[in-house]
């Protein structure tokens, strides 16, 4: 720990995220309108819809890559000004750099946060460890498969230490049994980062197993936001009260 | 299909060795069948003249001031045509106050400036080089204000969300994305700007192969003109082959398909049997980790 920029603290503090009669979209075609969203810091908030109501361009406006056409974005109170390494987005299309290893995919926040080259490379192998990549750190990414540059995604975002990680429909192209794994990965990965978390999907259930709260999306406006029951349990179909959430949520999505 | 790379080669060096064969035939029989062989020099006196040539001192001087020349412009064009081309593509008021300028410049062939470059400059050599790299410049512009524009806005925007600003998007994202494309340029610019260095040494130089192949045929010394076309072809064979293999070391990185030539040895590689793959492809993809 030699430079500055690199001292972090053990346990950081998620950011808190906000939306305030936030009209969103591209000048001249808004998407979604009055938008008021709090995410308290450390919270994971899943964000379901239909395909096209707003969820990318929701995730893509917190991260500092769209402005609000009207209303405010903001993080721990403040308005937000362009996009931070404190905000990492995870893509659902793959956005490794193809001509990178894994390793030195990964490697790139701690570039340019401004970490010597071995501690770089360090950070990078323990975090690839992290998500089971260990052995295909020197591989490209078009040589591994989609679950494998998916995981590699989560701990290229991490490892930039960001205080929010920002993701969307990040597991939507892989097949059923991968992407259950990767929930429980992603959990446990997230699991004293402290990083606020908000997961945009199409799934239902993906939205309730990894969600403290949802939030519902429908006819360009954010119309609910549901506090999931907890523990996490991807058995317990047959919890009333997952039931009636469930029931509850699909309703209220037109389903 | 299942040709040996040894088989191949010397599949080639016979069809150059028939193509030769049937040159000294035809020349020496003195052939007059329409296309006229007799006044043509035969293989082996083009073969002693070069000889000659080699002993003496002006032929390695007029090789290294072509190869001067060219690599002169070539590396100008290099340079500037990629600096163009990507503020070009990512600046709307570069776009405006560059485009229209180039566009009107673009289509004129290079060795038309002629005339231009020795009013502009006050050395022939200048003169030469100029001309060398307008011929380079363009076919580098326009396939990297191609390549840029086709990057994946997903690479910008990931890199963004990292904390990374205009330059490192430059050199992370934008310069690496698209080698590829610049690449393709850069192999066609190498074409042209040989073409006319030539061109541009028979009409205004001093020393140089094409000055030197010209003079040759002013003075009726046939054999000394093949000599210079030969020395010609070699020379833009090299330089064409040394960009065409930067490329393909710099941009190793792109998924080939098999019927690619350049993705055979990895093929092979995974061939060969079950244990020795991941080592090798591993191995392999190594040195991208020096790559930005």
């Amino acid at each position: 720990m030699t430079s500055s920029s690199d001292v972090r603290p053990a346990s950081r503090t998620g950011a808190g995220l906000s939306l305030h009669g936030a009209v969103l979209g591209r000048p001249g075609a808004p998407v979604l309108d009055a938008v008021d969203l709090d995410v308290a810091p450390g919270e994971i908030l899943t964000v379901v819809g239909p395909s096209g109501c707003g969820k990318s361009t929701l995730l893509r406006t917190l991260a500092g890559l769209l402005s609000p056409l009207a209303g405010t974005a903001g993080q721990d109170g403040n308005p937000l000004t362009g996009p931070s390494a404190d905000r990492a987005l995870i893509f659902q299309e793959d956005a490794l750099l193809p001509w990178r290893t894994l390793r030195t995919n990964v490697e790139l926040p701690l570039a340019i946060r401004g970490l010597p080259r071995s501690e770089r490379r360090a950070q990078a192998e323990s975090w690839l460890d992290r998500v089971g990549l260990t052995d295909h750190a020197r591989q490209l990414p078009h040589r591994v498969s989609g679950g494998q540059r998916q995981r590699a995604q989560l701990a290229r975002a991490l490892a930039g230490a960001p205080r929010a990680v920002l993701m969307d429909e990040p597991f939507g192209a892989l097949d059923a049994q991968t992407r259950a794994g990767m929930q429980d990965l992603l959990v446990e990965v997230l699991h004293g980062t402290g990083a606020t978390v908000v997961f945009v999907t199409h799934d239902v259930d993906e939205a309730l197993f990894l969600g403290d709260r949802v939030a519902l999306l429908g006819n360009g406006r954010l119309t609910a936001v549901r506090d999931v029951p907890r523990p996490r349990d991807r058995t317990a179909h047959d919890d009333p009260a997952r039931v009636a959430l469930r029931r509850d949520v699909l309703s209220s999505l037109g389903t | 299909m299942t040709r040996r790379p040894l088989a191949r080669h010397a599949l080639r060096a016979l069809s150059l060795a028939a193509a030769l064969g049937l040159w000294q035939l035809l020349t020496s029989l003195n052939v007059d069948l329409w296309l006229r062989f007799s006044q043509f020099p035969t293989v082996t006196d083009v073969a002693r003249t070069f000889a000659d040539r080699l002993s003496g001192p002006d032929y390695w001087t007029d090789l290294t001031d072509s190869l001067t020349r060219i690599l002169t412009g070539f590396v100008l064009a290099a340079v500037l045509g990629v600096a163009a081309g990507v503020l070009v593509a990512s600046s709307r008021l570069a776009e405006d106050l560059l485009g229209p300028v180039l566009e009107v410049v673009r289509p004129i062939p290079a060795i038309a400036l002629v005339p231009v470059a020795i009013l502009l400059f006050p050395s022939n050599e200048q003169g030469i080089v100029f001309i060398t790299f307008t011929a380079a410049f363009f076919p580098v512009l326009v396939s990297t204000r191609h390549a840029v524009r086709a990057l994946t806005p997903v690479w910008e925007e990931a890199v963004r969300t990292m904390g990374g600003g205009r330059w490192r998007v430059l050199g992370s994202v934008v310069l690496p994305g698209a080698l590829p494309g610049i690449f393709g340029g850069l192999s066609v610019g190498i074409g042209v700007s040989w073409i006319c260095v030539i061109s541009a040494e028979m009409i205004s130089g001093q020393y140089g192969v094409g000055y030197r192949t010209w003079q040759d045929y002013t003075v009726v010394n046939y054999a000394g003109v093949l000599v210079g076309m030969v020395t010609i072809g070699v020379l833009g064979w090299v330089t064409s082959t040394a960009v065409e293999l930067l490329g393909r070391r710099l941009t190793r990185w792109l998924p080939r398909t098999s019927y690619v030539p350049a993705a055979r040895p990895v093929r092979r590689v995974r061939d060969t049997g079950a244990a020795a793959p991941a080592t090798s492809t591993t191995k392999e993809e190594a040195p991208h980790d020096q790559l930005v």
